[in-house]
């Protein structure tokens, strides 16, 4: 058995799940401290399911704790940045894009120093060990104790940043130091931002696995814990406790692979239909499609890995109006107030739930409130719902053809007919508790980004290679290697440059080795 | 500031497809701009005959831009080693494109150098090629064009024709990593009068400030206002929307080098279909197989809410687009201009035709 969590801002929803059969399931309020939610979930579904916790081998938590705080530029820690890549990347220093209140709390102390790669993984310049060494001890003069080391194509080839973590170790015995390599892909300063989003929370992360640690201590569960990614993969507590920016966007990610197990859809669209919004994804072989434009987090821009999700303003609480030109639906909702503000509910204004209700497929508060509705009215407005629905849903759409879509969240009862390009409409049951079980069922994944040239090496050996890179990466990272396969190849010749040199990214998953040994 | 993202905005457009992203050039300008305060532009029908001006440029991967950033001091060194081969110092700096990452490289080096910039450039939009100028079309010489890496190694290039500067300085970018700055077309105040596409910074500027303002009065459709604006613009051009529609298909591939492919756009209200190919920029375009516009007028792939420029690297099915053609100026239009960036250039079989000649829906 293992458990699946997922502590929100509102919500610390949990799951106990007996290979992929949900046993048992809740939702409870996060508390402000964290830990007692999570146990109150907890102990919730063992009690439910009469389950012993010693049958439990392992908890996977997914948490939106760490993406909050970075964005309220609450709980940061100064941090210092060590940038291999002389004479190259003078051009841009890193924090350059920081907003001020980010600043004010990180700081931007930077040091630059020879080293880094080209393309083709040849140095640049022979890493600067000495200038490091002052860098660290400058760093340690001004009790700095979170430090990002990053470099040119670091991803390439992460030697020089393992050196100078090294350096740093020893020059800084309590250290924290973040390594670009472990967190990015290819984009030098979106690569070293998220390293220093990371660096920022180094102190919130010690707190908040720490107190993920001793609720499950408290519960007397004694198994091995794993984190969710914002890629839907897992890593080991330890490794979260490192890099807590990998699980910045997890939320979304987490709800549509728990909406693709609930249905049994591996390539498919979920809508997440909620109270303001319907957040639309892309599932491919189970996992969400990446977004592949760059991601701003907090006004910063990354590269992370978040699943490209378009949100539009439609949700159970969008409001209706009749105006000149027709029927409107949203973009505007009454959100929190919908059981004081829809007609259903007692309240004066027209929402979506009220037009469900009207029409006649949803039962929710009070039928009689919204009978006086004109019926060709209350008919335009189903059709504007179902309508914005259909072309978010095509938006998204990575081709032609129908797919099945599956529907969840609460808002999910505006919707009552046929979706165009839907080849089917699914509605699984306890999809209120999707993220968490999407936490539960994350399995451990591995990735190469790196150029290659096919020159030199040629397409397949270059493909090979990069294949059994991440295959690799994936069991180092805790996946049984029997279980562990290729789910994505991506192919980018580098444009504007004749050397047959391309990009080749290659994400590798597979099971967590324990989980399949119980299986 | 809004200035400064309007230009961004601006460039990214006229990168018609190409060019890179702007973002690191974005950075690098803000971070000068913090230190000097403002650089200053000048109208090339103002510069005195005996101005002297450089043109430089980033040459290489935007892949390889994203980590080993463009660096301005290096291009300084290339500069440096012109005038010591002309015996001359400038005292102006002249963009090489309107589009990309390498219409904002320039104003950081001026800025850097507190040299004024010439409101203009060589291509008027983003093109890949060095030789793809109005500098060499119109006769300037190409040469001496010096490479200059990070550590500020130099190779200096004097060739016969600026096709072969082209072919061999790409060669030893590769060498250099991919990423090389280059300070080429040296020329004086009557050559740049003479030569170059006029008032192309402005230009950006004013195209991002359009997107803006259209964008926060919400009043009027963007793209519209877009194509309208060029109604206005210094010297007025012909502009259109040519499509209203959704992205279908996507097909890319490479060609030495070049990111090669075609997309298909389908109109929602009707059965029209739009094709559009690239040669790392736009090209063509042809409204149910009619030709509606061709390279050297200009072509945006626009996000038709927001207005922002849809490079051909993401392009991606589902996408709400509108397409505007606009016409490039007399400078990118002769008979001599064709030769070099017409459509051959592009590998297109058909002829140019003015974009105001070609005959689309709704009109002629």
């Amino acid at each position: 058995m293992h458990i699946g969590v997922d502590v929100g801002g509102t919500n610390t929803d949990a799951v106990l799940l007996d290979g992929t059969r949900v046993v048992a399931s809740v939702k409870s309020p996060t508390t402000h401290d964290v830990g007692s939610g999570i146990v109150a979930a907890i102990s919730s579904i063992m009690k439910s399911s009469g389950c012993a916790v010693s049958n439990v081998s392992s908890v996977m938590i997914g948490t939106t704790q760490f993406t909050n705080a970075f964005v309220e530029g609450k709980k940061l820690v100064p941090v210092a940045v060590i940038r291999a890549g002389l004479p190259a990347t003078r051009g841009v220093m890193p924090m350059t894009e920081f907003p001020n209140h980010l600043t004010k709390q990180i700081g931007r102390q930077s040091y630059l120093v020879e080293g880094g790669y080209d393309f083709d993984g040849s140095e640049i310049n022979r890493l600067d060990e000495r200038a490091v060494v002052r860098a660290a001890q400058d760093i340690k003069k001004r009790c700095i104790s979170s430090v990002v080391v990053s470099g040119v194509f670091t991803p390439i080839n992460d030697s020089m940043e393992t050196r100078m973590a090294e350096i740093l170790y020893e020059e800084i015995p309590d250290v924290e130091v973040s390594l670009s390599s472990e967190i990015g892909r290819i984009g030098l300063i979106e690569r070293e931002n998220a390293a220093i989003m990371n660096a920022s929370l180094a102190d919130l992360s010690t707190a908040v696995i720490e107190a993920f640690r001793s609720a499950l201590n408290k519960l007397d569960i004694h198994c091995p814990f794993f984190v969710s990614q914002n890629d839907g993969t897992l890593m080991t507590s330890e490794f979260a406790e490192k890099y807590p920016v990998l699980t910045f966007a997890s939320g979304p990610t987490n709800s549509m692979r728990g909406a693709a197990f609930l249905s049994g859809v591996k390539n498919g669209i979920v809508a997440d239909i909620g109270g303001t919004t319907t957040d639309v994804g892309v599932l491919i072989d189970g996992f969400p499609r990446e977004s592949a434009i760059s991601v701003d987090v907090g006004s910063v821009r990354t590269n992370f890995r978040m699943p490209d999700v378009l949100a539009v303003g439609l949700g159970g609480g969008s409001i209706v109006r009749q105006t000149e030109a027709g029927v409107t639906v949203g973009p505007d909702s009454v959100a929190l107030d919908l059981l004081s503000e829809a007609r259903v509910f007692g309240g004066s204004t027209l929402t979506t739930t009220d037009i469900a209700v009207a029409a006649g497929y949803a039962n929710i508060g009070t039928h009689s409130r919204v009978s006086d509705l004109d019926p060709s009215m209350v008919e335009a407005a189903v059709d504007a719902i179902h309508r914005r629905l259909e072309t978010t849903v095509d938006r998204v759409k990575s081709s032609r053809g129908d797919v099945p879509v599956i529907l969840v969240g609460g808002g999910s009862v505006l919707i009552d007919r046929d979706i165009k390009g839907a080849s089917e409409v699914i509605r699984p049951e306890l999809s209120g508790v999707a993220n968490a079980i999407g936490a539960g069922l994350a399995q451990v994944g591995g990735e190469i980004d790196k150029i290659y040239s096919y020159n030199d090496l040629g397409r397949e050996a270059s493909i090979e290679q990069a294949k059994e890179g991440a295959i690799n990466r994936a069991v180092s990272a805790g996946a049984s290697a029997a279980s562990t396969s290729v789910v994505s190849i991506e192919e980018m010749p580098l444009a504007y440059l004749p050397a047959g040199a391309v990009r080749l990214k290659v994400k590798a998953i597979g099971n967590l080795d324990k989980m399949e040994a119980l299986q | 500031m809004d200035n400064l993202h309007d230009f961004i905005r601006g460039t990214a457009i006229l990168g018609t497809g190409g060019g890179g992203d702007p973002y690191v050039g974005r950075l690098m300008l803000e971070q000068e701009l913090r230190k000097c305060g403002g650089i200053d532009l000048i109208n090339p029908e103002d510069i005195p005959d005996d101005m002297f001006a450089i043109s430089v440029a980033c040459m290489g991967a935007p892949t390889v831009f994203v980590e080993k950033l463009p660096n301005a001091q290096a291009t300084i060194t290339a500069m440096r080693k012109v005038e010591k081969e002309l015996g001359r110092k400038f005292n102006a700096i002249i963009p090489l494109e309107a589009g990309g990452i390498n219409a904002t490289l320039p104003l950081v080096v001026a800025a850097q150098m507190g040299l004024p910039v010439i409101d203009g450039d060589g291509m008027g939009r983003a093109f890949p090629e060095f030789q793809m100028t109005t500098f060499n079309i119109y006769g300037v010489n190409c040469s001496p064009f010096v490479m200059a890496d990070d550590f500020e190694n130099t190779i200096l290039l004097e060739t016969d024709n600026a096709l072969r500067t082209e072919v061999y300085g790409r060669a030893v970018c590769v060498k250099m990593g991919g990423i090389a700055q280059v300070a080429s077309y040296a020329m004086t105040g009557a050559e740049v009068r003479r030569t170059c596409v006029p008032r192309t910074v402005s230009l950006a500027v004013d195209i991002g400030r359009t997107v803006r303002e259209l964008r926060v009065a919400g009043k009027e459709d963007i793209c519209e206002g877009l194509a309208n604006y060029f109604a206005t613009s210094d010297p007025p051009r012909f502009a259109r929307v040519i499509f209203d529609g959704k992205v279908q298909d996507v097909i890319r591939g490479t060609d030495e080098g070049w990111t090669v492919g075609s997309v298909t756009m389908s109109s929602g209200d009707s059965d029209d279909e739009l094709f559009v190919s690239f040669r790392n920029e736009y090209s063509l375009a042809k409204l149910n197989g009619k030709t509606v516009a061709i390279v050297p007028d200009l072509l945006f792939i626009l996000d038709r809410e927001t207005g922002e420029a849809i490079t051909a690297e993401t392009l991606r099915y589902g996408q709400r687009v509108k397409v505007i053609g606009v016409a490039a100026t007399e400078e990118m239009r002769s008979e001599k201009a064709i030769e070099v960036i017409g459509p051959k250039a592009s590998k297109i079989v058909e002829p140019f035709v003015r974009l105001e000649d070609l005959a689309w829906n709704g009109e002629q």
